[in-house]
């Protein structure tokens, strides 16, 4: 046998970039459980379509770049991208909202700017926000949980067909706790808590499942050490300081407690799966740090004095924004450089 | 107990070094032919001292050292040089270099030598002398010359002296069989260190995963000063920098040495040699190295004599070459590929790793860098590798400058770690190479700008001085022509030049 010419390390561990991104797949599982079990099979459904169609868009954009498609499909990032941003869609989102989004995750945020890994841009959070802009009426319409306004759940055959012909679905939806919080501002936490059914235990009903169905997934991946805490944990504490901060007692004009901000709406699932998507946040974990917590403000922020319902997005495409700047200020003291200063700002 | 910092980073890959440890460590035997490279380390390499057809006695020396950085060279086995050529030697850069060539007579005769009687009597100077002619490189990888590493500047005084027993490589286990086997004159060998430093404390450096090595050193050295210190295994805890800060808390600056924080550090095998060398009075004239990897039948450790020929030593542990995809001098992590077996073993062979296919499959076509960090967050000096790939891409020289470039050990860590299979190390080693063609290049452009500089500056000075004398005539000449009434016109000018020729000229006639 010929001997190879190959440059040092000889050896490599055991990771790749597919199984990196099979398991976040798989840490969505039971946040996704929770959605469905509430919310009904319309997230599997958006899930199933979203898919399908990303692997349609990468396969075509990598035809068109010219590039092996096998070997690009293979990563498994678009798969990533699609069920992040099925998600984050409403359950029963009609196939063509799907499509739009997709598209503009896939071939607008990912491939026109380079592809996997020159995206300054979280892909599925570009996707999300040009739906919320474009079409706000569907992207704001979510079904009724079970047990907090809803007794049953529809079935998979009315969620395909909300996909699928939309015009023949007719399904209870209404407002989400953040809204109603932000609608009401004039009642105290209590007064809303009796009146509506939309409440749960510290949170939304539902919403409080699911949350801690995407921490249970998220803290999973830290275990494997897919991330770190860093950018999270700074996130997460943010929020919390903040709310703690302006909740003044759950009196009228506060803003909802620690807990209902923590486990409501996308906070879970924006801290583990969309916070730490490496390619758009900062590098180094003192970055991390500062990216995690700027984030957490700005949810907070957007969330009781924005218009928008859910902040997740915005604030993690402002901040991507900010990303390299904190990267130029935060690089780590490299060895040997402590006594001198040699280490630049 | 000593306090063991940790270093940032550091991977864990699998050890593979049960295969070699199995037996004692056996001599590899005599080859017809050994081929001995006239620059085995850094620095400036060796002068041979005998021509061929010559006779030469084991231990004799062969070859000189060059300039002070140099190593000298000795015969390993008695024999005949045959020849003093240009081999092809087992060097990352693949370049040959100038080897003698000796055809051994089997009678493996020694030379008369003799050891010293009490190296304590003597005086630092003699016995690094005595290092430096026994021809001792560091015998970690690099290849440093001992002699020139121990000969510290008196201004730092060297408080702590660190042997390190690390090995934290995978498959290589040479330091680890001679700390079971020679602990004694390992412990021997550190002492003659300690006093030839003067060093305050002296430490052996040992990975947790070596517990008989451990415990044979502590024996060997009950009663003396040393300290054998243990920690956790993680690579690359054998790096230098790592060793230093994980025993003394102390960083190596930038572009520093250890002894700038009064700490030397010497690799086992070196040690060893430092003590044949002054006990006994042998040179250096073979090391341990381990022989291993699924494509040799009898994996080990072997002392082989400086000079066999890669080729002959593969076939006295049973090489089987139709499974053998890739030849690597030195670790899995650090070492490089040998393509040509008729290179010899060196003085810095540590390991020669004869792999298959499945033990280290070639590697698969790079995916895009995912910034996942992985890589960050196991390099030990603290760099950001995915920035450094990201700017080496580019070509962005400064920014590589700016992100440490510099001090990167090449550990191979982050690699090893990426998911998407990117080479890194290799783009660190391209870029550093780019980066000094540049400064090259820019410091002979700075050369020859100065030295045009002063060429045109010298040509103004003689361009000045001509102007002057021309202005000092006219002034002159127009003092004349006042003196002799005129205006100091032209035309007077003109007149008073035509009657100073013509008295000139009567002058010459007369
Ligand atoms: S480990 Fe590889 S893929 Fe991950 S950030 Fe580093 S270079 Fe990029
Ligand atoms: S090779 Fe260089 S950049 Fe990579 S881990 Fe080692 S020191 Fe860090």
């Amino acid at each position: 046998m010929a001997l190879q010419n190959i440059t040092s390390p000889h050896a490599h561990g055991p990771l790749t970039t597919a199984k990196v991104m099979r398991r976040l797949l798989l840490a969505t599982l039971p946040g996704v459980v929770a959605l469905t079990w509430f919310f009904g099979p319309g997230t599997l459904v958006n899930i199933a379509w979203s898919c399908l169609l990303a692997l349609g868009c990468e396969a075509l954009v990598m035809t068109l770049r010219r590039r092996p498609v096998g070997f690009y499909l293979k990563d498994c990032s678009a798969l990533v991208t699609a069920t992040l941003l099925a998600i984050a869609m409403p359950p029963y989102s009609p196939w063509w909202l799907i499509l739009v989004g997709v598209a503009s995750s896939i071939v607008v945020a990912k491939h026109l700017y380079g592809g996997l890994g020159y995206n300054p841009f979280n892909p599925a959070m570009v996707g999300y926000v040009v739906l919320l802009i474009s079409f706000p009426v569907e992207m704001t319409r979510w079904a009724a949980p079970l047990g907090g306004g809803a007794t049953v759940t529809p079935g998979l055959l009315q969620a395909l067909q909300a996909c699928f012909n939309p015009a023949t679905f007719d399904a209870l939806t209404m407002a989400t706790p953040l809204d109603l919080f932000k609608q009401h501002g004039d009642l105290t936490v209590t007064e809303l808590w009796l009146q509506y059914p939309h409440f749960g235990r510290w949170s939304g009903v539902g919403w409080e499942w699911a949350n801690l169905g995407f921490l249970a997934g998220g803290l999973w991946l830290l275990y494997l050490r897919i991330f770190t805490w860093h950018a999270p944990l700074a996130m997460l504490a943010a929020l919390a300081l903040m709310s703690a901060l302006f909740y003044q007692g759950g009196n009228p004009g506060g803003a909802g407690s620690p807990w209902f901000h923590l486990l409501g709406g996308a906070t879970m699932f924006g801290a583990f799966f969309i916070v730490t998507d490496p390619v758009t946040s900062a590098v180094s974990t003192t970055g991390r740090l500062i990216y995690g917590a700027l984030i957490g403000v700005l949810i907070f922020v957007i969330r009781v004095w924005g218009n928008y319902p859910d902040a997740v997005a915005f604030a993690v495409l402002i901040m991507n924004f900010a990303a390299p700047f904190i990267d130029n200020y935060t690089q780590p003291t490299v060895y040997g450089h402590k006594r001198d200063g040699g280490s630049k700002p | 107990m000593r306090k063991i910092r940790d270093f940032h980073g550091g991977v864990h890959p699998p050890e593979n070094k049960a295969q070699s440890l199995h037996g004692p460590i056996r001599p590899a035997g005599i080859p017809p032919q050994l081929i001995i490279p006239l620059s085995q380390s850094y620095g400036s390499g060796a002068v041979a001292l005998v021509e061929p057809g010559q006779h030469v006695a084991k231990g004799e020396q062969i070859a000189r050292a060059e300039g002070l950085s140099g190593v000298p060279e000795h015969a390993p086995s008695s024999g005949r040089v045959a020849a003093i050529e240009e081999r092809s030697i087992a060097h990352p850069s693949g370049l040959p270099a100038t080897c003698i060539v000796l055809d051994t007579d089997g009678r493996d005769e020694w030379i008369a030598h003799h050891g010293a009687e009490d190296f304590r009597q003597l005086e630092p100077a003699a016995l690094l002398d005595l290092i430096r002619n026994a021809g001792i490189s560091g015998m970690g990888g690099a290849g440093f010359p001992a002699a020139v590493k121990l000969s510290v500047n008196p201004a730092n005084r060297i408080e702590t002296l660190i042997i390190n027993g690390t090995e934290c490589e995978p498959y290589i286990t040479a330091d680890q069989a001679l700390m079971r086997e020679c602990s004694v004159e390992i412990i021997g060998g550190a002492e003659i260190l300690a006093h030839l430093l003067g060093a305050k404390e002296t430490l052996i450096g040992v990975e947790d995963n070596k517990p008989k090595g451990i415990a044979a050193l502590r024996r060997a050295a009950q009663g003396s000063a040393i300290e054998i210190v243990s920690f956790p295994a993680k690579y690359p805890s054998g790096g230098e920098k790592q060793l230093i800060e994980m025993l003394t808390g102390k960083q190596v600056p930038s572009n520093g040495l250890p002894a700038d924080i009064q700490v030397v550090c010497q690799n086992t095998s070196t040690t060893l040699a430092v003590y044949r060398a002054v006990h006994q009075g042998e040179p250096l004239l073979s090391r341990v190295t381990t022989v291993t990897g699924e494509a040799v039948t009898r994996p080990g450790n072997y002392e082989i004599l400086n000079g066999t020929p890669i080729d002959w030593l593969l076939q006295q542990v049973g090489f089987r070459q139709e499974h053998c995809s890739r030849l690597i001098m030195g670790g899995p992590m650090m070492g490089f590929t040998v393509t040509n077996v008729a290179a010899p073993i060196t003085k810095t062979s540590t390991c020669l790793l004869a792999s298959t296919e499945t033990e280290l499959p070639s590697p698969p076509p790079a995916q895009p860098c995912i910034r996942c960090g992985f890589c960050s967050e196991a390099c030990p000096v603290k760099l950001l590798p995915q920035q450094l790939y990201w700017f080496a891409r580019g070509k962005e020289y400064e920014k590589l400058e700016d992100h440490h470039l510099f001090d990167c050990i090449e550990c191979g860590a982050c690699s090893y770690v990426c998911p998407s299979n990117i080479p890194l190390v290799q783009y660190y080693r391209a870029g550093k190479a780019q980066i000094l063609e540049l400064r090259d290049e820019h410091e002979r452009a700075e050369r020859s700008r100065v030295r045009f500089e002063a060429r045109q500056e010298r040509i103004e000075k003689i361009a000045l001085a001509r102007q002057e004398k021309r202005a000092q005539r006219k002034a002159a000449a127009e003092q004349r022509a006042r003196e002799a009434g005129g205006d100091g016109s032209e035309q007077d000018l003109i007149q008073a030049a035509i009657a100073r020729s013509r008295a000139r000229r009567k002058e010459q006639t007369r």
